[in-house]
């Protein structure tokens, strides 16, 4: 296969923001994240746990609840008093209403699903009727002063030890009339709501127990501590044949580090998030039926898209933030060597820019061109687009201004190969062209969405040769366009699972799409269908292992001198695949660091299989190659980030 | 000298006196925790050093418990009897006795005994015993009758003796007394009529006992005011014959004579008795200690409130009631000894903390104990050393000159021949000596160790440390880890040097080497344990995502680099192989001070410090996957032994600050150019 040179980065210093709310909708089988930092994640857990929606923070919207109502539509509520609700077709925000009670600490939606009720600050209940296109008040309750039913006095004392003040972090309510409560002292409570009295007291942590999440069929529940763990419990029978049952604390998992702030319960899996950033879903055994993918416990951490964009000529990265974007510049060496070896450094990679944006709204998405002189990004409300002059080793950094009022928010942001157009996905489902001219631009086309569809793209690629512009949303297939005569050319058929990334390859234009499930296909965008070589790989399958992989595939990206050569990586490996050599079955071994040693050829030539795999740079968010024999690798050790995380609670391993 | 603490009172509400008043009080398996039965109707559970209840549980009204609670310590759940016939089990957690297990029993039940270290005994009114296990297995079994009629039980008790329990009961008929004695080792039953000698018509009105290795000291409190005292020999020559046993008196006049209200007595060690009742016929009710060896009044304690005839004694606590209030007495009974007299004897001990005797008490012997000393304090008692030594026997002799000259084969024919001749009461010391003398040899002559021999007198069970020193360097220096094993399990005495000599000795030692020993391997879990078989199907379907050490890393530091994010993964593997495990754990059970080990923990090189403190912190995870805390397996180590190196803490900071030194190390590599070859 050959020897790359890798410039191996590690100064992304990009750090999730912790998990606030996490909200699972039977329905679609779809989660809702939501981070501190405001953004709120989709999760289809249908899709291998895809994260295919997104919608950026806002500084001032700290989400403190969030709940899905009415099937599927999903609302928020947070400190700054507003209950918000999401388009997740425009992948915007619909609208936001102030509940005129202050912060938002609490939101739950009615059995049946029509009104949504939220608690607020001044210790009012607010209940809004949820109508087709928004929600109206109805009504509000006032914190009961004297005619409260049942006080539940929750004991303070916690290892004998009075604490100044005992807080309830969650309740649930249960059909049955049981109250749960889980309260900082480390308790879970039992409570009968008839009598308002003790039923039965778990005290589970040292610490507090933040969040609770019952499931569906009310015969189990899950909550989450500050010491990171997650305890399990369910209803039992007390005897194996009697009909008694009990509530019984089953498993304790300990998969986090800092506070577990928000669990959910899935018909299958216990789902928990916190404050070290992990999205952890944790299959019951017991109900998961096939021992297959999903009964694997999963530990999602990095966003399933794109921070990074590369400028291949002028070798510099551009990361994203989410208030910043950084622009680093690779560095050199003019020694060789053989595989594992590091090399001297003639030149130290430069940090050349510091971009702050304007204002609360985080980036949605950024980009620099091939060439290295555009940076484009875009914030909710508005389109950033920036020219570089470099001028030896200075850097000078000229905004174009006046920007049309159309480009004002974009999904994705895309330039040509040769850095003269700017393709921009836009919510709403348009898709514009610009021209870019030295220090200006030019509007040269929009492309509208299908009629009757508002989805919005979110992934997009263009040709070497700049004709072919592909575009994917997050359900339907993918579009791929003509630029040359600005209208659609074809659209590849729909596929059961969402599209993780998109690339034309150069001189074939076969267009190669990545899916969550890790299907992988090849399109000739000329020909209209699938190539031989897609046909070829669906009829035998992918190799088992390759599909068992979790994390999707984030980007794709070409050989510029060996057109039979895919790179495409996720976040635990990236793979070249020769699609001259012959496919892996399953007894073949898909992963072989090892190089062939004193093998006869005649072996190798028959263990030697098209995919060629390589783990040794994880987690990996971003790799490309610079040319033909360069590549550059971008990791982020999960060490990295938990440094930079608040320290956890000390937990004593020895002693008492 | 024995003395009597500030008394407290335990229940808030006040009791009734006579059959309504308080019906038992009891151990339960937690220190510091006891069962009072009141009577009628109500169990609870005391915090003693706390004063307070922590649960309490009532049968329904028009039901009557007939015999006090009892805690199981084998399972920790509680036993009560109402209605005679009725059991009821349930634990802390159970709310309603209503709701809890129950069984009906065919015959009624006169006591429930539990004491540390076999299951609870049930004793029937009619005689019979049963143990609690069978009695469940087939609750509506047919129970004989061993009483003849008009005889009632009027007193009980057991003991553990040589690891099996021994339970003697009191009859009476026609105004005599009888006593049984029920041992379960050899499942016999002896019944002695008990001989009232010249005071044939004072009333015994009071029982309690101790035990001797072979006798029972049964002691009666009689209604002359005096105490007796009986031997009964646990193991009686023929058992089918009724024997007398005659009494003697040991203390005169404890209490008045003829004392109207209820007169108690317990024994409290060896030497001493508390007596409750009036001293003099006119004077209040008092709770006296006497001591039995110099006929002398101790320490006594007026209870104006009067009493009720009832005194239980565990741990260090006398109950008893006072008026209407069940009281706790603190007794103290520091025997004084040359350290104490050169201040060197330990005597601050926390509240609340589990009652370790003060003292070794020299005149004990191993699998002796008072009734309310559990069994693992009693295995730390020094085994007795006789002064005089008896005229060895002369096999003895024939076994010492082949050892100073002959093959290693005929010493161990010689030896098997002397282990085979009876036991002397000095068998322990001629062990030692036979054990020196092997030693000796091989240090004179390196090539001479006579493995098979050493491991046989081991397997005595006599040795310990200081019978034998330079049987464990030895063994050391000849990295027998099988015999270190063996030592580390049965001698009570081993210095902290040693023992920390054989850590650094089981942490060092190869793999490969492991594989060729036998180990007992007792003290370890079975691997496939179902949870770990889950945890292990996880981690096999689990690809790429955070299964980040997919080939084996060999160095510990590494291991040590991913612990914070990977602590959950680290739960699945056992850092050590199963061998090693075994041997740490021997580790583990052995007694040691911390104080005394930790200069020496200090020399295991860091690596090897590390893997330890892995194992441990394994051990702790596997414990904490347990709701009991308690690790799969025959002979675990238990949390405390995991934990009890409070001190590696410490050293876990250090070696997370080094770690971090480690990771900043690393931050500085933020970019490399590398080489990379895909094949």
């Amino acid at each position: 296969m050959g020897e790359f040179k890798v410039h191996r980065v590690r100064f992304f210093n990009y750090v999730p923001s912790g998990i606030r709310c996490v909200a699972y909708n039977n329905q679609s089988n779809r989660l809702a994240v939501s981070r501190t930092d405001g953004t709120v994640e989709i999760y289809n857990l249908s899709a291998n746990y895809f994260q295919e929606k997104f919608f950026p923070g806002h500084e001032s919207r700290a989400t403190e609840a969030l709940c899905w109502a009415k099937g599927q539509r999903l609302f928020s509520g947070g400190l700054n008093g507003e209950i918000i609700e999401y388009d997740l077709q425009a992948l915007n925000i619909k609208y936001a209403m102030d509940a005129f009670g202050g912060p938002i600490w609490s939101m739950a939606v009615s059995p049946c699903g029509s009104q949504l009720l939220v608690g607020c600050e001044d210790g009012s209940v607010k209940l809004f009727q949820i109508t087709p296109d928004k929600i109206q008040f109805e009504r509000n309750f006032d914190r009961q002063k004297r005619s409260a039913v049942h006080k539940m006095l929750v004991d303070r004392q916690y290892m004998g030890v009075s604490k100044r003040k005992c807080i309830i972090w969650g309740v649930a309510f249960l059909s049955d009339g049981t109250v749960i409560s889980v309260d900082s002292a480390g308790k879970v409570q039992f409570w009968d709501s008839a009598t308002g009295t003790l039923v039965k007291n778990h005290l589970i942590a040292n610490a507090d127990v933040q969040s609770i999440a019952v499931s569906d069929q009310e015969d189990s529940f899950v909550v989450g501590t500050a010491e990171g763990t997650v305890f399990h419990f369910q209803l039992v029978s007390v005897t194996s044949n009697s009909s008694e049952k009990q509530w019984v604390r089953t498993k304790p998992f300990q998969h986090h580090t800092h506070d577990v702030r928000a669990v959910a319960h899935s018909p299958t899996a216990l789902i928990s998030g916190g404050t070290d950033t992990h999205l952890v879903i944790r299959p019951l055994m017991e109900k998961v039926e096939v021992k297959n993918y999903d009964a694997a416990l999963r530990k999602i951490t990095f966003p399933h898209r794109r921070l990074i964009s590369c400028s291949k000529k002028r070798h510099l990265l551009l990361f994203q933030f989410a208030h910043h974007l950084e622009l680093w510049r690779l560095g050199s060496t003019v020694a060789t060597g053989k595989n594992g070896d590091t090399l001297p450094l003639s030149k130290d990679a430069d940090h050349l820019l510091h971009l702050k944006t304007k204002g609360p709204e985080n980036i949605i998405c950024s980009c620099i061109s091939p060439c290295g002189s555009w940076i484009a990004y875009s914030t909710t409300s508005r389109f950033f687009l920036y020219r570089l002059n470099y001028e030896h080793d200075n850097i000078s950094l000229q905004r174009v201004s006046k920007m049309p009022a159309f480009l004002r928010s974009a999904l994705q942001i895309l330039f040509s190969e040769d850095s003269t157009k700017l393709f921009v996905a836009s919510n709403q489902g348009s898709l514009h062209i610009i021209r870019l001219l030295e220090g200006s631009f030019k509007h040269l086309h929009t492309f509208q969405p299908q009629s009757g569809t508002v989805e919005s793209m979110c992934l997009l690629a263009i040709s070497p040769d700049g004709n072919w512009l592909a575009a994917s949303g997050t359900s339907a297939g993918v579009h791929v366009y003509n630029i040359k005569h600005l209208k659609l050319h074809c659209t590849v058929p729909a596929y059961n699972f969402p599209v993780t990334a998109l690339a034309i390859a150069p001189n074939t234009n076969n267009l190669v799409i990545a899916h969550s499930d890790q299907q992988v296909f090849e399109y000739s965008i000329p020909d209209k269908q699938y190539t031989e070589w897609s046909r070829t790989i669906q009829k035998q399958g992918f190799h088992y292992l390759w599909l068992q992989r979790d994390t999707p595939i984030t980007h794709i990206s070409f050989h510029p001198k060996r057109p039979m050569h895919i790179l495409l990586h996720d976040a635990y490996m990236f793979c070249i695949i020769d699609k001259s050599l012959p496919l892996p079955n399953d007894k073949t071994l898909l992963y072989n660091p090892l190089p062939p040693t004193n093998e006869s050829d005649v072996i190798r030539r028959r263990t030697a299989h098209a995919f060629k795999i390589s783990k040794i740079y994880k987690p990996l968010l971003f790799m490309d190659l610079l040319d033909e024999r360069t590549l550059v690798a971008v990791e982020r050790p999960l060490d990295d980030i938990i440094a930079q995380l608040p320290p956890p609670i000390k937990k004593k391993k020895f002693g008492t | 000298m024995a003395a009597l603490e500030e008394e407290f009172t335990l229940s808030t509400v006040p009791l009734g006196a006579g059959p309504n008043g308080l019906l038992g009080v009891e151990q339960s398996d937690k220190t510091d925790q006891f069962l009072v039965t009141h009577g009628g109707r109500t169990v609870i559970l005391y915090k003693v050093s706390d004063q307070k209840p922590l649960g309490s549980w009532s049968v329904k009204q028009g039901q009557i418990i007939t015999c006090p609670a009892v805690c199981n310590f084998q399972t920790g759940e509680f036993i009560v009897v109402h209605d005679n016939k009725v059991l009821r089990i349930w634990n802390t957690e159970d709310v309603n006795l209503d709701k809890v297990f129950k069984a009906t029993l065919s015959a009624e039940i006169y006591r429930i005994h539990s004491i540390q270290g076999t299951e609870p005994l049930v004793l029937f009114k009619e005689g019979a015993v049963r143990g609690l296990e069978a009695l469940l297995a087939e609750p509506q079994q047919k129970i004989e009758t061993v009483l003849s009629d008009d005889e009632v039980i009027k007193w009980t008790k057991v003991f553990m003796v040589f690891r099996h329990p021994v339970l003697i009961f009191i009859t009476e008929k026609h105004g005599n007394h009888f006593a049984y004695i029920q041992t379960f080792s050899s499942r016999t039953l002896s019944k002695y009529t008990l001989f009232h000698g010249q005071e044939e018509k004072s009333v015994i009105q009071n029982f309690t006992a101790s035990v001797d290795r072979k006798f029972i000291s049964l002691m009666s409190l009689s209604s002359d005011g005096c105490v007796y005292e009986t031997s009964i020999p646990i193991h009686p020559r023929d058992p089918d014959e009724n024997q007398r046993v005659v009494r003697s008196l040991l203390l005169k006049t404890v209490v008045a004579g003829n004392a109207r209200s209820g007169v108690a007595l317990t024994v409290l060690d060896q030497d001493h008795v508390a007596v409750l009742g009036p001293p003099l016929p006119a004077s209040k009710e008092c709770l006296s200690i006497w001591n039995t060896k110099f006929q002398t009044l101790q320490t006594s304690r007026e209870l104006p409130q009067g009493t009720s005839g009832q005194l239980w004694y565990f741990g260090e606590n006398l109950f008893m009631l006072h008026g209407k209030f069940l009281t706790v007495i603190p007794y103290k009974c520091e025997v004084s000894s040359l350290a104490g007299a050169l201040g060197k004897l330990k005597h601050s001990q926390d509240p609340g903390t589990h009652t370790v005797p003060h003292f070794v008490n020299w005149e004990t012997s191993r699998g002796y104990g008072f009734g309310s000393q559990n069994s693992e304090q009693s295995k730390r008692i020094l085994r007795r050393r006789k002064i005089e030594v008896n005229v060895p026997p002369p096999a003895f002799e024939q076994l010492l000159s082949t050892i100073k000259k002959d093959s290693e084969k005929d010493i161990e024919v010689e030896l098997c021949k002397f282990l085979a001749v009876k036991r002397t009461p000095d068998f322990h010391t001629i062990v030692g000596d036979i054990v020196l003398e092997l030693l000796g040899r091989h240090t004179t002559e390196p090539s001479f160790y006579p493995r098979n021999s050493l491991m046989q007198l081991i397997q005595t069970h006599v040795l310990s440390y200081s019978l034998c020193p330079g049987l464990m360097e030895a063994a050391l220096e000849k990295t027998d880890v099988q015999m270190l094993q063996l030592c580390l399990q049965q001698f009570p005495d081993i210095p902290e040097s040693i023992t920390c000599a054989c850590l650094k000795l089981f942490l060092s030692i190869s793999d490969d080497s492991l594989q060729e020993t036998e180990i007992n391997m007792e003290s370890v879990s079975d691997c496939s344990d179902p949870v770990q078989e889950k945890m292990d199907e996880q981690t096999e379907i689990l690809q790429n995502g955070f299964n980040a050490d997919e080939q084996n890393c060999d160095s510990c530091d590494r291991k040590l680099n991913q612990k914070p994010q990977d602590a959950a993964e680290e739960t699945t593997s056992c850092p050590v192989v199963p061998k090693r495990a075994a041997l740490l754990n021997a580790i583990l059970h052995s007694a040691y001070s911390e104080m005394f080990l930790l200069p020496h923990l200090k020399d295991i090189p860091a690596q090897h410090v590390t893997l330890f403190l892995q194992y441990l912190y394994f051990l702790y995870l596997k414990c904490s996957e347990n709701a009991t805390m308690t690790l799969p397996g025959l002979h675990p180590p238990t949390l405390n032994q995991i934990c009890i190196c409070s001190e590696l803490n410490k050293i876990e900071v250090s070696f997370r600050e080094l770690q971090k030194l480690n990771q900043e190390k690393n931050n500085r590599e933020l970019y490399s150019i590398e080489v990379l070859e895909l094949f």
